[in-house]
């Protein structure tokens, strides 16, 4: 995060030197593109701070945990594909499943499909993708995630 | 009249919160801390990535983009915009407005999709968390395996998008 910060302000910076006018016709261009999806996004984080409300931790070891087979699969991919969670959140809790009991071919599921998919953050896709593009991408991520879990499975 | 319906969910849903917190309503409150912890995040990262995305379009030529990761770029594309997504940061919801922008200038379908599946699973910073939680063992299993499944998804993105008009639009 402050790299990104001092990153910015660099550029920010050497882009003022360079050209002030285009620098500021750039800095515009972001700002409304921003102020335009600003709507968007407050209502996904609303519905995710919502549903995450509704699954505690101790519900998701219950029913990732040992012996859940196919229940923790479908669990793992259910749960990662609506939430969305920052992973400075999502591993340590990640860690918290594996002690408990939960098996790594389950994480490597759902810390997947917790990435590459966001069902809750379909409204913001499609923004600029497109509905059916959008859709067509997240089901095939989770197909994918799927995969690489079973394939994780062979591993470890 | 539809920019104004835009505001209205949300909106309503922070005056919701705000009414949890005068009854003392705990669902409310938790969901309320919920919404502030990730709004925190998004409110500090996104207009970041936003300016940089407009000094970025207004600076890097189209040509320089079309050429390197266009449609004709081949594995030396991917491997460019696989470089490009794993050094950054932040939600998969901060990957869009940067894929609009190199698809604006001139970035093939297959390595928009290359790109966001690149930025959501194998960013650096994100490794070194995962690993610090999860073993190195895990963390490399699961890239290497993860690679070129994303690749897969964007050469099954491209051929099923061909002909079809698709377009990354402007929000």
């Amino acid at each position: 995060m402050k790299l990104l910060i001092i990153f910015t302000a660099i550029c920010l910076f050497v882009s003022l030197i360079v050209n002030r006018q285009k620098t500021w016709a750039g800095v515009k261009k972001g700002a409304l593109m921003f102020f335009r999806l600003l709507p968007t996004l407050v209502l996904m984080l609303a519905l995710v701070s919502i549903v995450l409300y509704l699954i505690p931790e101790e519900k998701l070891v219950e029913y990732m945990g040992e012996g859940s087979g196919i229940t923790g699969w479908m669990t793992a991919a259910l749960f990662g594909s609506v939430a969305l969670i920052p992973g400075f959140i999502a591993y340590p809790l990640c860690g918290i499943l594996i002690k408990s009991g939960v098996a790594y071919s389950v994480i490597a599921v759902f810390i997947t499909i917790l990435m590459m998919t966001g069902f809750l953050t379909l409204p913001v896709e499609a923004r600029f993708f497109g509905w059916r593009v959008s859709i067509l991408r997240n089901l095939v991520s989770l197909v994918a995630a799927l995969l690489i879990g079973l394939i994780m499975g062979f591993f470890l | 009249m539809k920019k104004v319906q835009k505001y209205i969910p949300p909106i309503f849903f922070i005056i919701l919160i705000g009414l949890s917190w005068l009854f003392d309503f705990a669902a409310g409150e938790q969901i309320g801390l919920n919404f502030w912890m990730f709004f925190k995040e998004m409110i500090l990262f996104l207009p970041l990535m936003f300016i940089l995305i407009g000094l970025f379009d207004v600076w890097v030529p189209r040509e320089n983009i079309e050429k390197h990761i266009g449609k004709e770029s081949g594995w030396k594309g991917t491997g460019l915009v696989i470089l490009l997504a794993t050094l950054q940061a932040g939600p998969l919801y901060g990957a869009f407005p940067f894929a609009y922008i190199l698809w604006k200038k001139g970035c093939s379908v297959r390595n928009v999709f290359i790109y966001l599946g690149a930025f959501s699973t194998i960013k650096i910073p994100m490794l070194t968390f995962e690993i610090g939680f999860l073993g190195l063992k895990f963390s490399l299993l699961r890239t290497l395996i993860t690679l070129p499944v994303f690749i897969l998804i964007g050469y099954l993105m491209e051929g099923y998008l061909k002909g079809k008009n698709f377009d990354v639009k402007q929000p």
